[in-house]
Order: structure tokens, then sequence, then C-alpha cells
């Protein structure tokens, strides 16, 4: 039998389930999966955004038809899709940087571990995120 | 350009398409809360309000930048989820070569939009 690349490797298994994790390993297959769904409606985006050179006869039907509740259910999953892949891409970015990493310290007990920083960071950006989604659902909702 | 430089290049995209996302989303999906950049009033789609905004030199400069940047920030990391689940060396160039063939297309296709509405007549 052929041998597998990698022994240990999980595919898209590994998304959801390989181990104990913390909650950032459940973000980062968050961050993937809505990272793909904006990929899918942007392409569409560049082709349907692009009728408006086609002048407002071809322009206000097809903004009519958008208004249908499924287009809104769809505008509303991207934009919670933005709000959280954006703001968890900041921090992605900034532990990628090495903010929020700590120094580099001996291995002595009690030993400290950059969570205690990196936790409260997820925290934040995940109240930002929602913040953000609470109020594109109310433009969505009640003012759209 | 070697890997490192790509992965520089697809962080520095992110904070391109981060603000100027960002931006699109106050006008566009925000504009009951914020009505900014709408100068006829209204919805940020009706047709007078897209057509002011696609005839602006900063939306047209700005909309091909977040394009480029958003297309080859999305389609690096499409190709890196595709890279993580191991494909063969053979596979990977294969789907370097077809990803970055769909992101030009889209890219052309968006950039000519966006200088081509320039000359559509206001109203119709």
């Amino acid at each position: 039998m052929e041998k597998k690349r990698y022994d240990n490797h999980l595919e898209l298994l590994g998304w959801v389930a390989g181990g104990k994790w913390g909650i950032e390993r459940y973000l980062y297959t968050l961050h993937r999966i809505t990272g793909v769904g904006i990929l899918l409606f942007f392409m569409i985006h560049i082709f349907e955004s692009s009728t408006r050179i086609f002048g407002m006869k071809v322009w206000d039907p097809i903004m009519a038809a958008m208004h249908h509740p499924i287009f809104k259910m769809g505008e509303a999953l991207v934009f919670i899709a933005f709000a959280f892949h954006a703001l968890n891409g900041i921090r992605l970015i900034l532990i990628e940087l090495g903010f929020m990493v700590g120094k580099p310290e001996q291995p002595v007990y009690p030993y400290q571990s950059s969570l205690n920083v990196q936790r409260p960071l997820m925290i934040t950006v995940m109240i930002i995120a929602g913040l953000l989604i609470l109020l594109g659902m109310v433009d969505l909702i009640f003012l759209a | 350009m070697n890997k490192s430089g790509n992965w520089i290049l697809f962080i520095l995209a992110a904070v391109v398409v981060f603000v100027l996302l960002g931006l699109h989303m106050v006008v566009v999906h925000l504009d009951g809360i914020f009505g900014i950049l709408s100068p006829a009033g209204g919805s940020a789609l009706a047709w007078e309000n897209v057509i002011q905004r696609s005839k602006s030199n900063f939306f047209t400069v700005t909309y091909i930048i977040l394009l480029g940047a958003a297309l080859y920030h999305g389609f690096y990391g499409l190709r890196t989820i595709i890279f993580e689940l191991g494909p063969r060396k053979a596979v990977e160039r294969g789907w370097t070569i077809f990803l970055l063939a769909v992101g030009t297309v889209l890219f052309i296709v968006g950039t000519y939009a966006a200088i081509a509405v320039r000359t559509v007549e206001t109203a119709l």
C-alpha cells in the first residue's frame, strides 16, 4: 500500500476534530470557512456589480431582485462572515507580527503562557465582531 | 517572488482589504445608519448614488486597488487551504496556475467595469 505523504494528516477532518483544542483552533476552522464563502460571493459580486456599465435600465431591475428574502439572507450571511473574518484576521496578523506573544523565556516553573494575553485578545476581537454584526443586522432588517 | 515574499504580500493585501472593504461596508451595507458617500440620499445602491461614486476618481482608484488586493488575498488563501490538504507537487503547481488564471480574468473584468462605467450616462 502506498505510504501517505503525512502519516498524521487528518485532511478536512482535522478542521473539526483532531484533539483537545482551545477555542482558537475552531476560529481557525471558521476563518477558513468564512474566507472561502466570501471568496465565492466576491467572484459573483464582481460580475453582478459590473452590470452598472449597462446603465440604469439594467441596474435597477437587478437591485429590485436583490430585495428578495433569499438574497437578503445571503447578504446577512456575507456581512457576518466579513465581520468575523476581518476581526479575526486582525488578531491573526497581530500574533503573526509577534504582538501578544510575549518574550522568549527559559522553561522554568512556574511556566509563563502567552495564552493569558492571547485569550483576552481573542475575546476582545470577538466582542467587536459581535457588535459589528449587530449593527449590520439592525441596518439590514430595520433600515434597509 | 519567493514564498515569504508572497506571504508578506498576502498580509499586506489583508490590511488593504480591511481598510477599503471596511469603507465599502460602511458606505453600502451600513447606509441606513451612517448614510455617508451617497450624495443623492436614500439607499447607497440607488442608481444616482452608484453612478456618482463610480464616476469619482477616488472610488475608481480604490475600487481597482480593493479588487486586486481582495483577489490576491482570497486566491492565495484558497491556495493555502488546498496545499494544507497535502496534494502532490505537480497538483500544487496546477492549482497555482489555475487560480492565477481565474484571478487575472476576474481582475480584468472588474477593472474594465470600473473604467468603462465612467462613460455611462448618469440618467437613461
